[in-house]
């Protein structure tokens, strides 16, 4: 880390942004220049140096312009608050292990009650404690339902996101058969069921999936007329991030939609689909297939005994100088910026949220988003 | 994705495809996967087999050959082919009779069935009563007489099959015609005997079990003749001039009978047991044939002492005082002895012996002394040791095609030099276009060198590894080197034998550079052996050179079997390929790849721990890499527990196949496809219904690197590209293992005149972790115009153009999942296609292939042919890997099948549909080799007259049949001069 080679460059000229820093009672003021902040490990070590603690693992916040307390601890977020600050950078440093993660957010400075959050819902903020929402650089992609909208209410699309947890998926599928009504009547037709789940796999803990389920798709591929080997090859081989279309076993956990439902595509409901639960939807957009594999190329003769495992975060980044890695992280790769992935949550205005209470202390635990 | 699943429909493109492409499953190579029976028409020449899942197959002059497969997967249990026509009638063990025929159509015969027939006996009858067991077709050819259990002969009337019930000739007619004396005992039961008089078609013979056989009056309804032996009857043979029986009997004897009207009440003029004096086993068949000389062959099958040698399967000959029992190594189904064709003809003068044994056929010359074997031009017992690999090597060379059957020729010194004396027929099949060499490796160590160019499957050369090493037992140890007075005067004949001194020696790949006679062969036991062709036998030892795969890994034990001890010294090499380099790599563990490259003159191997890479001119290890994983143990313990299993699920899948083997081809003459698709449906259904039983359970679960055996090498590829940087191309190594890593190897290969005295080197360039994780199956390298670079030594015989250098090159991995393009030198993903992901299949075999066009004589595209673990064959485009077309080939089951897949670089292919045949197919419109022939009665008929005396001595038999002559010498003869002119 070359850390200090900004240290001290204080000059008068335009380009240069003031900085104030607070870190417990103690201040320090130094200056940026504006155009070429650098990179965030060396602002980092910066912080470190000026506030002479050097071992001390910290957390760096800003005020943002509406008062906000937000995160810094990435290039993006550093870049934001730089070009954000007018004039003046204020930056809040905690030691990590003291660090109070709530008081990031928003109106979280500014110690402004929303009075009409409180009033329609009296219960959210009271009864329970804060929601510990962690720092955006440990979030990841999880596993979520997905497709909402554009599913039958009887079936059910989850992705399970394997991408860098070491959980693994952790379930069977078999042979089986299931009615359908055709034209000619009921139909027992060969299907393929989930018949088992392994304690503490992926699969069981994010309670998305259950025994006797039918999988009906597999990444966008219907599976009607494949064989269970057949499955079970498509499903390893999309095993970093899995789409499986199923209709579960127990019908009364469906999600039920309505108009008022939040989020972008809520709005697009089709109830015309509630009448026909055989019509499987044509299968979802099959996303960004490249997220999910990024080959490791290592040149010439670097490093060639062990292969870093990618995992999103940029420490191992460094680590990494001589493997390229190229991240194309798309809308299923990490989400980037705090803002966007905190609002479905922290501001909780959905009534999907109370029609799953009991959901939702699981979902808290394992991280699962819906996304409606 | 989407474009993959709905290709758009680009007319022109669609069109092309139908010029490039279409399937067909052409001909099957080898030998029937269990015969049940044999036929031969002395007048067609033609031999018929019958198999147990009532497939018949009419093999003649090579290249006249015609499949036939029953609607009912029912056993063939007999064949008979009438009498002068073209026409045959099959009994199934169903007790159905079918008759086919060969008809003439487009200017080709083909094989169809005409009529099928069950006999049904009155209401309330037992089954016994019409259950069939012998037939005879009539001289006549309008006839049947068909024999049963219960001692009846019926009679059908042909084609239609009508039951003509006023001609049935009843046991109990028999009896009341019967003199009183021969009336008293119970001597009817099954007929087990039906034969026409060889002169006077009014009379046939009736053998029935308990011993009786009479001579039938068929206008007069009266018996002629009876004879009475003591003994059960197992079958009667009658000379050709009527005067003279022979019967055989369950207690190993035979008896011959006078058929004069002197004696009321005759005795046999002779019985004896050949074997005896101690309890025989029967003789089934015996066949009394007289010659000019005057001395006749008896040749019989069975009759050996019960106690020493019951378990033998012999069929004697005797003859002038010479007598030989052939003992073959698997079950005889049927014998027949080619004889004089015409009825008049005054002998039998037999000249060759025919023998349909379980595991091959066997023909043995009975004109020159000695009786020895006629090489088979068809008909070659694929399995004699189960074939372990395959590679196939496309247009040979004119050159090494000579140096090979020269080198084969020599060890077929033992054969006959009789001209093949099936030959019945003409192929219009024209003469292959291209040399085709089909190389099988097989479980004793040796490797077969076939002749793939054309219909007929030729043996040309066997090379055996066995004399590098030391193997317990010792090669002169031989079962025939017997004493002059040995008694039975056993002979073993016939090629097949199952039994390997050692699996180790087992070959597992194999290598061959077509133009510099370079092979390179690898072993169970981790022997790698590079060979070169000789003319000349030669005494060498062989350099022996040990890799040591596991390098600097410490900790670990290989639990696998011991290397093979390879002997020192000077070791006699035949003319052939001669080994001059043993590399045995340690652990000595299977080798699962293998490279040559014979411009460089290096050889790569790998293993399941690791590669390496020998210079074999220098004689000097280059490098090894281990691709080990720290936690792969099952890779370590060898893979002795893991084959064992592997063997028993091969087993068990041909034991599947075995009843329920239903071919899809094209030519099936049996009925409209839609009744074919019924009965496969029935076969499965019962499969459905077993797994609804008891479910199976599969396991989902992502690849991990801590997964067993990823460190084994699948793959193994040589290319002079750009690995380092786009300026300089250098020859490179690639590598690609189970866990979708792949290693590129930059080399440095000093320049021909200092070849011997600069190393070559090698440094690791590159390392690609695939991230699915999945096998890495094929490795290729592009050139600027997206062509796949040419075979080393190609461009140098100008057979290739030389690759183009100056556009960039690509990369082009094959997974078992994914097909990937990447750009060189610097590896950034370009291109993929998902299989697995889209179609829930797994690449099991891929090879490139040119595809020529059936219009535009010179158009031609180079594609993947790629076979899927569902036994479906896709083409896949390069370098956009677009699915050109899809077709399903091998039955999902077949796990062997699958695995014995080779494609040939025009867009054909074999696999294995049984341990001991080839299906051969083909994706190509172009390159197809499929038989085309035509066998008419008439003509056979006419030169008949010119059949005087055996085949040697009458040049006019082999005039009809166009230039194919069997001798391989006057083959490569022939080829020379076609090539001149």
């Amino acid at each position: 880390m070359n850390r200090s080679h900004r240290h001290g460059a204080g000059s008068g000229c335009l380009g240069t942004m003031e900085v104030k820093s607070k870190f417990g009672a103690e201040f320090r003021r130094f200056s940026l220049e504006r155009s070429k902040p650098g990179k965030f490990e060396e602002f980092y070590g910066l912080l470190q140096h000026v506030h002479k603690i050097p071992n001390v693992d910290v957390l760096v916040g800003y005020a943002d312009i509406h008062g906000d307390l937000l995160p810094i601890n990435n290039d993006d977020n550093y870049h934001k608050a730089v070009s954000t600050a007018n004039p003046l950078l204020r930056i809040f440093i905690q030691k990590k292990e003291e660090a109070d993660y709530s008081a990031f957010g928003t109106d979280t400075l500014i110690k402004k009650k929303n009075v009409l959050t409180n009033v329609l819902r009296p219960d959210n903020h009271r009864k329970k404690p804060h929601i510990v929402i962690s720092m955006p650089q440990d979030f990841r992609p999880v596993s979520s339902i997905i497709d909402v909208d554009i599913l039958p209410e009887t079936h059910r699309r989850v992705r399970l996101y394997k991408y860098g947890t070491e959980k693994p998926l952790g379930f069977y599928i078999r042979d089986g058969s299931s009615v359908r009504v055709t034209p000619h009547g009921l139909e027992k037709v060969p299907g393929i069921f989930i018949s088992r789940l392994v304690p503490g796999g992926l699969a069981q803990s994010t309670g998305l999936l259950a025994v006797n389920d039918e999988v009906l798709e597999v990444n966008g591929i219907e599976v009607s007329g494949k064989s269970l080997d057949q499955v079970t090859d498509m499903m390893i081989a999309n095993s970093r991030n899995l789409i499986i279309t199923v209709r579960p076993a127990n019908q009364r956990n469906n999600v039920v939609r309505n108009s008022r439902t939040s989020g972008s595509s809520g709005q697009s409901t089709d109830n015309s689909l509630l009448g026909s639960p055989q019509h499987i939807e044509p299968s979802c957009e099959p996303e960004d297939e490249d997220s999910d594999e990024d080959d490791i190329i290592i040149e010439n003769n670097g490093v060639p005994q062990q292969i870093p495992k990618a995992v999103p975060n940029t420490e191992s980044l460094e680590s990494l100088t001589q493997i390229e890695l190229s991240f194309e992280s798309g809308q299923n790769g990490f989400i980037p910026s705090n803002e966007v992935s905190l609002a479905p949550i922290a501001s909780g205005s959905t009534t999907e949220f109370e029609t799953h209470a009991p959901d939702q202390k699981l979902l808290e635990e394992d991280g699962t988003i819906i996304t409606l | 994705m989407r474009r993959f699943l709905r290709p758009g429909h680009d007319p022109v493109r669609e069109r092309l495809k139908r010029d490039l492409f279409q399937f067909n499953k052409t001909v099957e190579h080898g030998f029937p996967h269990q015969p049940s029976a044999l036929g031969y028409s002395p007048s067609l020449r033609i031999l018929a087999i019958g198999t147990r899942s009532g497939a018949i197959k009419l093999y003649g002059a090579p290249g006249v050959e015609f499949m036939g497969l029953h609607r009912e997967n029912n056993a063939v249990t007999q064949i008979h082919l009438l009498p002068g026509q073209c026409q045959l009638v099959t009994l199934l063990d169903d007790n159905s009779l079918h008759l086919w025929s060969l008809k003439v159509k487009g200017g080709a015969s083909e094989l169809q069935e005409d009529e099928s027939f069950t006999l049904r006996g009155p209401p309330g009858a037992a089954p016994s009563a019409t259950q069939i067991t012998v037939v005879l077709p009539h001289s006549s050819c309008e006839l049947l007489y068909l024999g049963t259990e219960s001692g009846n002969v019926f009679v059908v009337q042909l084609p239609a099959f009508r039951a003509l019930e006023d001609r049935t000739i009843s046991s109990d007619a028999v009896l009341q015609r019967l003199p009183e004396e021969a009336r008293h005992r119970r001597v009817f039961e099954m007929v087990e005997a039906l034969q026409e008089h060889p002169r006077d078609p009014n009379q046939i013979l009736i053998g029935y079990s308990r011993g009786l056989v009479v001579i039938w009056d068929l206008q007069g309804s009266r018996v002629l003749y009876h004879f009475l032996s003591s003994q059960q009857l197992e079958n009667i043979w009658w000379q050709r001039d009527g005067r003279l029986l022979v019967s055989c009997h369950s207690d190993g004897s035979y008896c011959q009978w006078p058929v004069s009207s002197d004696a009321q009440q005759p005795e046999p003029l002779r019985s004896l047991v050949p074997y005896g004096p101690f309890p025989c086993k029967a003789i089934t068949k015996i066949l009394w044939l007289t010659t000019r000389q005057g001395l006749p062959f008896t040749i019989f099958q069975g009759g050996m002492p019960r106690a020493s040698y019951g378990d033998r399967h012999c069929i004697s000959v005797i003859h002038d005082g010479q007598q030989t029992a052939f003992d073959f190594t698997s079950r005889v189904i049927d014998f027949t002895v080619l004889t004089e064709a015409d009825p008049a003809a005054a002998f039998d003068d037999p000249y060759a012996l025919v023998v349909l044994a379980e595991e091959e056929l066997v023909v043995i010359d009975l004109q020159t002394a000695g009786w020895p074997p006629v090489q088979l031009p068809y008909l070659a017992s694929l399995h004699c040791s189960a074939i372990t690999c395959s590679h196939h090597v496309s247009n040979i060379p004119l050159k090494l095609w000579e140096r090979i059957i020269a080198a084969g020729s020599q060890q077929n010194a033992h054969f006959s030099t009789m001209e093949w004396p099936i030959d019945g027929g003409s192929s219009l099949t024209p003469a292959p276009p291209q040399r085709d060499l089909l190389l099988t490796g097989h479980e004793d160590g040796t490797v077969r060198f076939w002749d793939a160019s054309g219909v007929c499957l030729r043996l040309l050369y066997k090379l055996s590894t066995v004399r590098v090493f030391l193997t317990d037992t010792d090669p002169n140890e031989n079962l025939s080197a017997q004493g002059e007075d040995e008694w039975p005067p056993l002979r073993k004949v016939g090629s097949f034998d199952p039994y390997s001194d050692d699996p180790r020696l087992g070959i597992q790949k194999i290598f061959l550079c077509k133009y510099s006679g370079y092979l390179a062969v690898a072993g169970t036991a981790g022997q790698v052996l590079v060979l070169e062709l000789n003319d000349e036998a030669a005494e060498q030892a062989v350099e022996q050179v040990e890799a040591d795969l596991l390098q600097d890994q410490e900790g670990y034990r290989w639990k696998g079997h011991e290397r093979l001890a390879a002997r020192s010294g000077p070791v006699r090499f035949e003319p052939g390929f001669q080994p001059f380099v043993l590399v045995q790599c340690q652990p000595p563990a299977v080798v699962t790849s293998l490279a040559l490259h014979s411009e460089w003159r290096l050889v790569a191997f790998g293993t399941s721990h690791g590669f390496g890479l020998f210079d074999h001119q220098q004689r000097r290890q280059v490098f090894v890499k281990c691709t080990l994983h720290p936690s792969d143990q099952l890779a370590l313990e060898g893979p002795l527990s893991r084959v064992k299993s592997l063997k028993k699920s091969l087993r068990q899948s041909f034991r599947r196949m075995r009843r329920s083997r239903v071919s899809s081809r094209k030519q099936r003459p049996a009925g409209p496809p839609g009744e074919v698709q019924e009965g496969s449906a029935k076969t499965e259904r019962p499969g459905l219904q077993n797994m609804e039983l008891a479910p199976v359970q599969r396991k989902i679960e992502a690849r991990s690197a801590e997964d067993s055996f990823t460190g084994f090498v699948r793959t193994l590829y040589f290319a002079d590209t750009y690995l380092r940087d786009s300026s300089r191309h250098c020859p490179s190594l690639w590598a690609g293992t189970n866990g979708g890593t792949i290693y590129a190897f930059s080399l440095r290969v000093p320049p021909a005149e200092r070849r011997m005295d600069e190393p070559v080197r090698a440094e690791q360039a590159k390392e690609i972790q695939l991230m699915h994780r999945a096998p890495v199956v094929g490795i290729l390298v592009l050139d600027g115009h997206s062509v796949p670079l040419p075979e080393p030594l190609e461009v140098a015989h100008d057979l290739s153009k030389s690759p183009d250098m100056q556009g960039s090159h690509q990369l082009l991995v094959v997974s078992e999942e994914q097909f990937k393009v990447f750009t060189l030198p610097k590896v950034s993903a370009k291109l993929k296609l998902k299989l697995t992901a889209l179609e829930g299949s797994r690449v099991r075999r891929v090879s490139v292939a040119h595809f020529g066009s059936r219009r535009a004589e010179d158009y031609g595209e180079h594609h993947l042919a790629v076979l899927t673990n569902l036994g479906d064959i896709q083409v896949v485009s390069l370098p956009l890997l677009k699915p050109q077309v899809r077709y399903s080939c091998i039955r999902r089951e077949d796990v062997s099948g699958i695995a014995s897949c080779v494609f040939t670089k025009y867009g054909q292919g074999f696999y294995l549909i049984s341990p001991s045949e080839f299906e051969r197919f083909s994706l190509s419109t172009k390159w197809l080799v499929e038989p085309r022939c035509l066998v008419d009665s008439a003509e056979t008929k006419n030169h008949r007259p010119g059949n005087g005396a055996g085949p040697k001595k009458a040049p006019s038999r082999w005039a009809s049949v166009p230039a194919r002559p069997a001798g391989v010498l006057k083959e490569i003869q022939s080829t020379l001069e076609g090539d001149r002119g």
